[in-house]
């Protein structure tokens, strides 16, 4: 497998770049592995990678369906942040960020994160104080968080329309170390990774039934044969239902729709990530140049991946009222992912009611900050048969105990958060 | 998607209001803990046909049970609730 380095991109353009082998190695199903991941988006990967890396499991397959990365690995808006109010989260989100900051030597390739800093804007004092108590809740967990006045909105971001008729800006919330990595790099840095120490990719292997004797799994039935397994594990996003309803258990789960858009290609123009208070709304401009932008969910269940025009004009109006400049621009692409949508917006990182499944889900819309510190988890749970602190509070039966992490408040309704 | 309400014919969707699984019943009061457990939080969740309510919220304001295919968002089935 490939090792990069300056040097080698310097000779390999000597020699038209004709040296290059595939990052990753395109694995056939073996008869039997001692773990099986499902679903080769970043959160497989990553627990693969950590399986090996961490835990000395290299005897591991990761089963996708179609190729790899192109879920909603490939169908988010990059931004990666740590900026949570409540502890559990907090803490969880920002063990992630730290392994956002060491990824690339980790996994020997660039993931291109760029940490820009994350601004998310208010418009009155109620939400000011929201905000100051978020930023508080942060900086006792030792997260950076700093308070921002309107001119330093102004100084971070220019082009933002302060004074708008409706929802003038007062200030925001801006964390620094927050920022962006481009989701396919991610996807095939891990991919390239969990290859290189000897763990099986194996595409168009789509799972149709899971094997279960006695309240404990054996194994995964997929389109290419039988796959025996002592444990296997599920990173399947919004498709954890279809899966669980295999094994007998429904969970706390809805499916729902979000979209994301990306417009033509400009010059530098909003230098951060940015998100306005006053509808649901982020952006931030990849490093191609095209602005990359989206909003909440489509308001009910779906696994259509393709989003309604209602929401699209949603999104459309609430950047055009933060950054008027923007009316001028066409949007190139949008897309939508299915959301595995949770009552309460946390997610579940744990094991399951039948002995030796276990699963990393319910990530609603936050999965993709979430990707390395996922894997980290549910490797350590699959490892050693127990959640590590970090993911303790992530359990299935958290709202049978009360326990539940709702950091919107907004009630046990999935399609609301 | 255009949603066919009984009272004012097929309307667009933005007229409509989602309100979640139709399929859930509601337990009796005295059936315990588990049993609004499961009403409250645990969903089917089908990738296909489903029973959901919707409001026709900016319409007659009449609540519906439809049945929709979550993939297709096909609706074959709408009634009164």
């Amino acid at each position: 497998m490939p090792q990069y380095s300056a040097f080698r991109i310097f000779a390999e353009g000597l020699r038209g770049n004709t040296g290059w082998q595939p990052a990753w190695r395109k694995a056939r199903p073996k008869p039997r592995y001692q773990v099986v991941i499902v679903g080769g988006g970043g959160h497989g990967l990553a627990t693969a990678f950590y399986l090996a890396e961490l835990h000395g499991i290299r005897d591991v397959a990761v089963v996708e369906r179609g190729l790899v990365g192109q879920g909603n690995t490939g169908r988010n808006t990059t931004i990666v942040r740590s900026n949570y109010l409540l502890p559990e989260n907090n803490r969880f989100y920002e063990h992630s960020l730290k392994l956002w900051e060491g990824l690339e030597r980790s996994l020997g390739y660039n993931v291109m994160m760029s940490q820009r800093g994350v601004l998310n804007l208010f418009h009155n004092d109620a939400q000011k104080a929201a905000y100051t108590r978020r930023g508080n809740a942060m900086r006792l967990n030792g997260i950076d968080a700093e308070l921002v006045d309107r001119e330093g909105v102004r100084a971070l971001c220019p082009i933002i329309d302060l004074d708008n008729g409706r929802y003038p800006v007062m200030g925001g919330l801006l964390q620094r170390r927050g920022g962006t990595a481009p989701h396919d790099a991610v996807a095939w840095g891990f991919a390239k990774a969990a290859s290189d120490r000897g763990i099986d990719i194996i595409e168009h292997c789509e799972v149709t039934g899971l094997l279960v004797e006695g309240g404990a799994i054996r194994g995964v039935r997929t389109t290419r044969g039988e796959i025996a397994a002592a444990k296997v594990g599920l990173a399947v996003a919004g498709h954890t239902s279809t899966l669980t309803a295999m094994a007998g258990f429904d969970v706390p789960i809805e499916t729902h729709l979000l979209q994301a858009f990306v417009s033509e290609g400009l010059k530098p123009l909003v230098d951060c990530v940015v998100t306005f208070g006053a509808g649901h709304f982020y952006i931030s401009q990849s490093d191609k140049g095209g602005l990359v932008f989206g909003g909440g969910l489509d308001g009910y269940a779906s696994y259509g991946q393709r989003g309604t025009l209602k929401e699209a004009e949603h999104v459309f109006a609430t950047g055009c009222t933060m950054i008027p400049a923007l009316k001028r621009l066409r949007a190139l692409r949008s897309w939508a992912g299915v959301m595995d949508m949770t009552p309460d917006a946390s997610p579940y990182v744990c094991r399951t009611p039948i002995s030796g499944l276990y699963m990393t889900a319910g990530w609603s819309y936050g999965g993709f900050k979430a990707t390395p510190a996922s894997g980290w988890c549910h490797a350590w749970t699959i490892a050693r048969d127990e959640p590590h602190a970090l993911n303790a509070a992530f359990t299935l039966d958290r709202f049978r105990e009360g326990r539940a992490l709702d950091e919107k408040g907004a009630g046990p309704f999935p399609w609301l958060q | 998607m255009r949603i066919p309400c009984p009272f004012c014919g097929p309307r667009d969707e933005v007229e409509f209001t989602w309100r979640g699984d139709a399929s859930v019943q509601r337990p009796a009061a005295e059936a315990g803990v588990e049993a609004f457990h499961d009403y409250v939080y645990l969903r089917r969740n089908p990738r296909g046909w489903t029973q959901e309510w919707w409001q026709h919220s900016a319409g007659c304001r009449a609540w519906l049970r439809v049945e929709r295919h979550t993939m297709t968002h096909e609706i074959r089935k709408v009634e009164a609730a």
